[in-house]
């Protein structure tokens, strides 16, 4: 059905005279949207002229598939987790990017040098952000707890906690909680008796938890008392507390930290372009600007142009205490884990 | 519908069709009409009387044109591509016919013979490069989680080598790249992907699965019937709510005068014009930890701890029936009004009490409007997606949030057509019931 949808829209859209000059970039909106106008899209229109439409949307791969499935593709450029981009690039819906292409640094590094490892690891996509998933207290009850072991101490620290439902994080804090080393998660988490334990660990907290739909819910429930403390988008929090001075502090221990990366979709006309605006907007300064929504820029010459103070924020001074979410494994068993995760919650 | 249509204009009722002869192109009542016609009328007329007759309905036929256009393509064409889509998968078919022919040779037992290892090597490398691998990582691994990475590292393993040693040695280049695949599971999720035509998804479904012997047995995972179950069960509670809450005041507002039952309108129509999503956001504000009701709650004293009450299922019934409740009471309001209080005053005046009088009297003449109300009302409550998934939590959910889970996030969209199909299966079948024990003809929406 989507299909059919979507291809009236692009009919629809296609219709338009002017599509051929515009270049479609479709990112996550919000504070980080507001963020990547200013320092990415806003510096890319000045020079070059083009039309660029910036689109939200919510992440996950179901409508790129829509549309290369199609045949009409609406979007040129994508904002991705990198969870995600492991099967959209290899079922082909974007563009193998040329890494060469990439500019230097505004130091001179070259771009192979100058992007931390992960930015470049996969074909299809260029890092933008480190962004970090990490869990908040509200101070006005106390302190709180401060690792995740304490988070999954229902005794000590009674209240509610909110966690977005899904099981991508929560299986790795409930094994992390139950005394698994962060570099054995993933291979744990990959055999029968691993995720049962996580079952197991989560079911100990089960009664506490209040579970949520997309991040923006987070800072709501924390603010509101639905929730003592909440999983979160390191930078939803981080807003929260410097816009609205809200009483909430980010506890770093056990954070799963990912990168997202922009990509080109498969099929789009306007490639080139498309190609442009990525070299643009992954230049030194535009990604230093991502400090403003507390994510971490994926060059090292963009965070040698950080402010000292501003770094404590960004999930990229804190890598050591953190786990790198592993793209590859959710691949492999993300849709049987959501299955999975899915009848646990029913029991 | 065409039975009963035909039924209302040959008796005389009430409402006269405005274009007759669609009508009786319906049923026997055109026949006997043409009859007459032709033992009264010469040849001629007849023909001329024949000719208006299906210039009319022709005419009648171009009015619903457009509707019909529409309704092939939004709605009858869509349905079938799901419906088809959850049997039919031919994504492994295509992109490994060879492997698959020579798999059929296999006995399902050890490994397939050195001929189909080869090539598959062959058919991976291929893949490999025209960036297709990624597409039957995903179709293995829904058979075989974990799968995934072991097709897409073996196909990146296999991309550059040589096609000449892959024809000597591919078999040895596919063990070596991953040792899954010298387990014969691997080769029966390959063999298996690769069916065009597969109940799987349906068996799926119903928490079934076919073992490697062939017979039908429960999957590990058990989820979608019972959620079949809960769906079910809490569209009744709503339309049982609905019932309870909209009959007394269909009722009243059917007996009261026109300024105050216009009145009472707006109070019913007021909330069906604001949008789905601000109603549904105001329940939350009035349901949250520290929302409205709790904090009315505490201040008179009822509790010292704020209650739970968003995120439950308490929270999406309540909702739902206030979101559905015009459904009920519109219906339910058009047929009481057309109901004439003589029938209760008669009733009353030769002896029966009040109570005794409403059901045997003004019950039966207002179920038409009931019947419409439960059957839009329980129907709706089905498939209803955004309500739940907003302030459901885990114990709120119903059959389409899952349905919209492997649309979005799974990206299974076979699984999720066949859970849809099944979902209108099912409907069909309770309309069928309703039909059976109720009557359509006992349908009248005003």
């Amino acid at each position: 059905m989507n299909k059919h949808l979507t291809l009236l829209a692009a009919l629809a859209l296609t219709a338009s005279p002017l599509a051929a000059q515009d270049l479609t970039v479709t990112s996550f909106g919000g504070a980080y949207g507001a963020a990547q106008k200013e320092h990415m899209i806003a510096p890319f229109v000045a020079e070059t002229g083009v039309n660029v439409l910036f689109e939200d949307y919510g992440g996950g791969i179901a409508e790129m598939k829509a549309q290369v499935e199609a045949g009409n593709v609406l979007w040129d450029v994508v904002d991705i987790e990198v969870i995600d981009l492991e099967r959209a690039c290899a079922e082909g819906y974007l563009e193998v990017i040329d890494q060469s292409q990439l500019p230097a640094g505004d130091d001179g590094t070259p771009a192979a040098d100058d992007f931390i490892e992960d930015a470049l690891a996969n074909e299809c996509g260029v890092g933008n952000i480190v962004w970090s998933v990490v869990f908040a207290v509200n101070t006005e009850n106390g302190p709180g707890p401060q690792n995740i072991t304490e988070f999954f101490d229902t005794e000590a620290f009674p209240g509610k906690r909110g966690l977005r439902k899904r099981p991508q994080v929560n299986m790795e804090w409930a094994l992390i909680a139950d005394g698994v080393a962060s570099e054995d998660v993933y291979e744990t988490l990959s055999t029968e008796e691993g995720q049962a334990r996580a079952f197991a660990k989560l079911d100990t907290v089960k009664e506490d938890i209040v579970w949520y739909d997309s991040w923006s819910q987070a800072p709501v429930l924390l603010n509101d008392g639905g929730a003592a403390m909440v999983q979160s988008a390191n930078g939803r929090i981080f807003a929260a507390i410097q816009d609205d001075g809200a009483p909430f502090s980010i506890v770093w221990d056990s954070h799963v930290y990912d990168l997202d990366v922009w990509a080109i979709m498969k099929g789009t006309k306007n490639k080139d372009l498309a190609m442009d605006f990525i070299k643009s907007a992954t230049r030194t300064v535009p990604l230093s600007g991502m400090q403003d929504v507390a994510y971490g820029p994926t060059r090292r010459s963009a965070q040698a142009l950080l402010p000292e103070s501003v770094k404590q924020d960004l999930p990229t001074a804190h890598l050591d205490v953190g786990l790198k979410a592993d793209g590859i494994f959710w691949a492999d068993y993300g849709e049987s884990l959501g299955e999975k995760f899915n009848e646990w919650l029913l029991q | 519908m065409a039975r009963a249509l035909a039924k209302s204009s040959t008796s005389g009722c009430c409402n006269k069709p405005l274009f007759p002869a669609l009508f009786y192109g319906a049923g026997d009542a055109r026949k006997k009409a043409m009859t007459n016609i032709t033992q009264t009328l010469n040849p001629e007329d007849a023909r001329n009387a024949a000719r208006e007759v299906r210039k009319r309905r022709i005419q009648a036929f171009l009015f619903v044109v457009p509707l019909l256009v529409f309704i092939i393509f939004a709605f009858v064409a869509p349905i079938t591509t799901m419906l088809y889509r959850s049997i039919h998968n031919p994504t492994v078919a295509n992109l490994v016919p060879e492997t698959l022919t020579a798999l059929e040779d296999w006995s399902g037992d050890g490994l397939p013979d050195e001929a189909v290892l080869i090539q598959f090597a062959a058919d991976m490398k291929r893949m490999a490069n025209d960036r297709t691998s990624g597409q039957l990582a995903d179709e293995i691994n829904r058979a075989l989680p974990g799968m995934s990475s072991v097709v897409k590292s073996t196909a990146r393993n296999l991309r550059r080598v040589d096609d000449v040693e892959i024809a000597a040695n591919g078999a040895a280049l596919l063990l070596d790249a991953n040792d899954r695949w010298a387990d014969t599971a691997t080769w029966r999720a390959v063999r298996d992907a690769g069916q065009v035509f597969s109940s799987s998804y349906y068996l799926t479904s119903l928490d079934l699965e076919r073992t490697s012997d062939g017979s039908i047995g429960a999957r590990d995972t058990q989820i979608y019937v019972q959620l079949y179950t809960k769906t079910l069960k809490m569209a009744l509670i709503i339309t049982v709510l609905t019932i309870v809450l909209g009959y007394p005041l269909a009722f009243f507002m059917a007996h009261a005068s026109d300024r105050l039952a216009n009145f009472l309108m707006v109070f019913v129509l007021l909330p069906f014009w604001t949008s789905l999503l601000v109603r549904t956001t105001a329940w939350i504000a009035l349901l949250q930890t520290n929302g409205v009701v709790n904090s009315t709650l505490m201040a008179i004293g009822i509790t010292d701890q704020p209650l739970e009450l968003l995120y439950t299922q308490f929270s999406t019934i309540i909702a739902m029936t206030h979101i559905l409740l015009p459904f009920m009471v519109l219906p339910l309001y058009a047929v009481m009004r057309g109901i004439d209080d003589s029938y209760m005053r008669a009733a009353i005046s030769m002896g029966s009490r009040p109570m005794g009088a409403w059901y045997k009297i003004y019950l039966p003449m207002s179920l038409p409007g009931l019947s419409a109300g439960a059957l839009l009302v329980f129907i709706i409550s089905i498939g209803y997606y955004i309500t739940p998934a907003l302030v459901g939590g885990i114990d709120g959910q119903m059959i389409s949030n899952i349905i919209a889970f492997h649309m979005q996030q799974s990206n299974n969209w076979e699984l999720a057509a066949a859970l849809g199909s099944l979902l209108l299966f099912l409907i069909l079948v309770l309309y069928w019931l309703f039909d059976r024990f109720v009557g359509t003809d006992n349908l009248k929406l005003g």
